[in-house]
């Protein structure tokens, strides 16, 4: 009896699942295995020309660009955001300082978008400033290139590793610094040797939380980026839409899916504990994420 | 460095981390600028972004002339909490089930549920998008709303379990050793332990769905056009001014929905 009680709850959410979550995905491969069809859609016929297309010239050098971005933005991520996390961590004031990382990154996706054009644009805010200064006259181009995508998704992203760093950092013991530094450590060495191998659980979510969402990228892309920095999710995009190639823009889904969940995987199966440390993101962080979750 | 005051002492003190400081209030300014820039720009009389005069133009022209903007904003709050609700009820059923109960798929419910949080957002929703195709669905408010409740179900899922997990489970064996049924366990017991966590699920879903782009942006149709939709298309085709004045305003809004996250935020710190 209290066995069916408990499947019964989960009931709903196991279907809601099933159905728009799980079939979906299924049809996704099921459809990247098919002929593609005339007028968008598929022919009842198996093919593996969706994922002989991936060896194009072109997919695979978006492949490399958007692996490229995603581990500069990361590592840049990672590094303006570690000693954020360690200053909020020891500051006296935690909830005001986590307040002011997460207020910017409650501001709606697309707002941020916009003002980073606003600010970039050939007419925006820095173009100003420059003129202002008699630096330039005419307008200086920083819009429509990597750098440009580079930086707004770094922008985007960075609460997102700011968050877990700090509540790794905050459950470490700062009376370990003093040790090492007693034991004659350097400053440095200090914190590379002992606070950095205590915070790698933090540093795996944070990187995980960066990387991925960066990896899809669509947005960014599409209005900061130009003709070099279209990623994979653009080109998914565009074979749905415009291209009407349904198993080819499955057959790169599938690709983004099986990159993005298996090292999601690999880095939680590493050790039991971490595992649940990626996934039990502490409760607060989930409650932060949302306006900057994508 | 004086040393005197001991290892205790020192922990309160501010430890030499003046470089992590300063990058800190660095990172600050820069995630603060776009806002800043976004605000004073609202008050520009001029078409251009170059700053021309002080003007309320575009908060007039917001609020008087922009009636479809009016209708994706209806649409994103209805959308919100339509699709909030329905998350919350399934997930936090689902929470109850697995952390109250023990059975067979138990594990296999949690896992599936925290996959679609792992997903590229692009992902999800190209591949509702065929699946809307493939069963013949009209996308729409409709779809976007089913799209929205699936989204946000692991995060109301994870919440709420993490705060069931919290709770001590001898009360609801202290109320079924009295005699409660199933019913009156959950609706008097379970339910109103479990309500902070269900109350900020709830919320996050809110939020979650306000903000999403990507996935709105594949699943929707005609009269689906929700407010980051609309913003989209306003950057793409053509920038009025309005959509500053609209930023100043949704930033402000932020800050005061924010704002009230300080004490949750307080309880987090202090932990």
């Amino acid at each position: 009896m209290k066995k069916q009680v408990g499947l019964l709850y989960s009931l709903p959410q196991i279907l809601w699942l099933l159905v728009f979550f799980a079939a979906p995905l299924c049809i996704i491969i099921v459809y990247s295995f098919l002929k593609k069809g005339l007028y968008g859609g598929v022919e009842p016929q198996f093919s593996l020309e969706a994922y002989t297309a991936l060896a194009n010239p072109n997919i695979l050098l978006v492949t490399w660009r958007t692996l490229k971005i995603s581990i500069i933005a990361t590592a840049l991520t990672l590094l303006i955001a570690l000693p954020c996390g360690y200053s909020i961590a020891r500051s006296k004031n935690q909830a005001a300082r986590l307040f002011l990382v997460i207020v910017p990154f409650w501001t709606n996706f697309l707002v941020r978008i916009y003002a980073w054009i606003a600010i970039l644009g050939n007419e925006g805010f820095l173009n100003d400033i420059l003129r202002a200064l008699h630096l330039t006259t005419e307008s200086v181009q920083f819009l429509y290139n990597q750098t440009a995508v580079i930086l707004v998704l770094v922008y985007m992203y960075l609460p997102y590793a700011i968050l877990p760093l700090f509540s790794t950092i905050d459950k470490f013991d700062f009376t370990l610094l003093d040790a090492a530094r007693d034991l004659g450590a350097s400053r440095f060495q200090s914190y590379v040797r002992v606070l950095l191998p205590n915070i790698k659980s933090g540093l795996m979510t944070a990187g995980l939380f960066t990387f991925v969402p960066i990896f899809g990228a669509y947005a960014v892309p599409l209005l900061i980026g130009g003709k070099d920095s279209y990623m994979l999710g653009n080109i998914i995009a565009d074979q749905l839409t415009k291209t009407r190639n349904w198993p080819l823009a499955s057959s790169i889904s599938m690709t983004v899916t099986i990159l993005t969940t298996g090292l999601v995987f690999l880095i939680a199966m590493r050790k039991p504990r971490e595992q649940k440390q990626v996934f039990d993101a502490d409760p607060a962080f989930l409650q932060a994420v949302p306006a900057g979750k994508r | 460095m004086l040393r005197k005051g001991g290892i205790a002492a020192r922990k309160f003190m501010p430890a030499g981390s003046s470089l992590s400081n300063v990058i800190y209030w660095v990172v600050i300014g820069f995630l603060f600028l776009p806002l800043f820039v976004l605000v004073l720009y609202s008050f520009n009389s001029g078409r251009q972004t170059t700053w021309q005069g002080f003007s309320f133009v575009w908060y007039q022209k917001l609020v008087m002339a922009s009636p479809e903007l009016w209708r994706a904003f209806f649409n994103s709050i209805t959308i919100a909490f339509g699709s909030a609700l329905m998350s919350t009820a399934i997930g936090t059923l689902a929470a109850v089930g697995t952390t109250r109960y023990s059975f067979k798929l138990k594990n296999l419910v949690s896992t599936m549920s925290f996959v679609p949080m792992i997903l590229p957002e692009i992902v999800v929703g190209v591949s509702l998008l065929i699946f809307f195709a493939g069963v013949g669905l009209r996308l729409g408010l409709l779809t976007v709303w089913i799209a929205h409740t699936t989204f946000n179900l692991p995060f109301v899922y994870l919440l709420v379990s993490a705060r069931l997990e919290e709770s001590d489970p001898s009360i609801v064996e202290a109320a079924r050793d009295l005699g409660a049924n199933e019913m009156q366990i959950l609706f008097r017991i379970i339910l109103p332990m479990a309500l902070p966590g269900i109350l900020s699920a709830f919320l996050t879903a809110v939020t979650l769905s306000l903000e999403d782009f990507v996935i709105t942006f594949f699943v929707t149709g005609p009269g689906g056009t929700t407010l980051p939709l609309y913003i989209y298309s306003m950057i793409r085709f053509g920038v009025s001014p309005v959509i500053n004045a609209l930023s100043a305003v949704m930033v402000a809004g932020t800050v005061l929905l924010v704002y009230p996250m300080r004490n949750f935020l307080k309880v987090f710190a202090a932990r």
